[in-house]
């Protein structure tokens, strides 16, 4: 596939429409973009279309919009859908299932990069970790901070990140300025920092085994 | 919502007019403002139960409406909390002094592994001002943490709050635990956080899931009213 990736914040607020081209569709959160491109680039049969990664914020959205894109996607031989539950309380996968989709499993992307079943395992003793991943560090002020409304009210912040304490900024890519912003983001929010590189985690693992089963 | 604030002096404005200046001022989370308005009222020997309900939960319930069709965000929502809560913490001495009306007992918290009180405190002091008292056992509750509060406090009620699909489904430990030691019944059991939804707190065994803190209070009120009729027809 030969998908152009758009900027951050068309990913955030538009998403990626399809190109059209290729048998199958990764249908995703535009969160994810520059990860899958970076996966299945070489698979010419696979497409991309990611909804608005700012769905993030609003997981009641989310369910909708993943069923009005495949309603219009009848023309792939399959969908995968590159989402875990994100907040829908188990209703995506429901709808995935009725759908009969295939999606990522586990609870949110810093699941899947991370690798679902340590993630929930280790989560169980770092509930006060607030998670970041590469996007979210670039998009920091777009999902946190502005939504938060902590660019107006900046003395809400304890309000929100009293009870957390460490800011865990899992990498996908070995980038020190994105480094540095996360440890800056970090010291916003008033938190400890951590850096833990996790790649592409299962997310690869699940694509590249979508990939070869459809090609 | 007003733009005049700095020309509006409250002490100058009659019951009514303060009573509606207090809603806007809690509408634009001016804490400093609720504060004075409370202590005006007060001065001009109103009760404090009124001032609870007329200026306060009258302000919120305004503030929980526009959240609910998508006018205000949780910040704004946030900061009209804080507000109430400054004139709560003026009213609640007096309230416990004067014998306001108490119409149930509640023990809320959020479960094990999960950090976020947002949203029960907003259901507690909403639930406060609705005429409930309260006991916030705050974050991180294993099961042990609510079979003591429910054994010292003995409340109507137990609320339970979750914000991650991680979490959410410990509601189910603690309902399980109910059961398996015969209590379940003794309790309402109410349910709430953004990602849960009607059919999770059903299949949990709940008796009701809370979108949001004002449908917490109706279906709290609603629920002690039939507890009673049950009681009284018993």
């Amino acid at each position: 596939m030969e998908t152009e990736l758009p900027s951050d914040t068309r990913l955030t607020d538009d998403g990626l429409a399809p190109s059209g081209e290729g048998r199958v569709l990764v249908l995703a959160c535009g969160a994810l973009a520059r990860e899958i491109l970076a996966i299945v680039r070489q698979f010419t049969h696979i497409d991309l279309q990611c909804l608005p990664a700012i769905l993030h914020n609003h997981p009641e959205r989310i369910v909708p919009a993943v069923r009005e894109a495949v309603a219009r996607s009848a023309n792939y031989d399959r969908i995968f859908l590159a989402y875990a539950d994100c907040g829908t309380g188990g209703l995506l996968e429901k709808a995935a299932e009725e759908l009969g989709l295939e999606m990522l499993p586990g609870p949110h992307c810093y699941a899947f990069f991370e690798g679902t079943e340590i993630f929930v395992e280790r989560t169980e003793d770092e509930f006060t970790a607030f998670y970041m991943t590469d996007f979210l560090a670039r998009q920091f002020d777009a999902f946190v901070w502005e939504p938060l409304g902590l660019d107006r009210h900046p003395e809400l912040r304890d309000s929100y990140f009293g009870h957390y304490e460490t800011l865990v900024y899992q990498a996908q890519t070995d980038d020190p300025q994105l480094t540095a912003k996360a440890e800056e983001c970090a010291h916003r929010l008033g938190l400890a920092f951590e850096r833990r590189f996790t790649g592409y985690g299962d997310l690869e693992t699940s694509l590249v085994s979508f990939a070869k089963a459809t090609t | 919502m007003s733009d005049e604030e700095d020309d509006i002096i409250l002490s100058e404005l009659d019951d009514e007019e303060l009573v509606l200046q207090m809603h806007d001022d809690l509408y634009d989370g001016l804490k400093e403002e609720i504060e004075e308005g409370t202590n005006i009222l007060l001065e001009r020997g109103w009760e404090p139960y009124r001032v609870l309900t007329e200026a306060l939960v009258g302000g919120m319930t305004i503030v929980g409406k526009d959240f609910r069709d998508g006018i205000l965000f949780v910040p704004e929502v946030l900061l009209a909390a804080n507000a109430m809560k400054a004139g709560m913490a003026i009213l609640k001495p007096l309230l416990a002094e004067t014998g306001a009306p108490t119409i149930g007992k509640m023990v809320i918290g959020t479960v094990k592994g999960d950090i976020h009180d947002i949203g029960q405190n907003l259901v507690t002091m909403m639930m406060e001002g609705a005429g409930f008292e309260v006991l916030n056992i705050g974050i991180n509750n294993p099961v042990e943490n609510y079979l003591e509060a429910m054994d010292d406090f003995q409340p109507d009620i137990l609320g339970m709050s979750a914000l991650l699909t991680t979490t959410m489904p410990y509601m189910k430990v603690v309902i399980d635990t109910m059961v398996e030691k015969g209590i379940r019944d003794d309790y309402i059991v109410l349910v709430g956080g953004a990602p849960l939804n009607e059919e999770f707190g059903k299949a949990i065994g709940a008796d009701g899931y809370c979108r949001d803190a004002a449908v917490a209070v109706e279906m709290a009120k609603e629920m002690m009213a039939r507890k009673h009729n049950q009681m009284a027809a018993g």
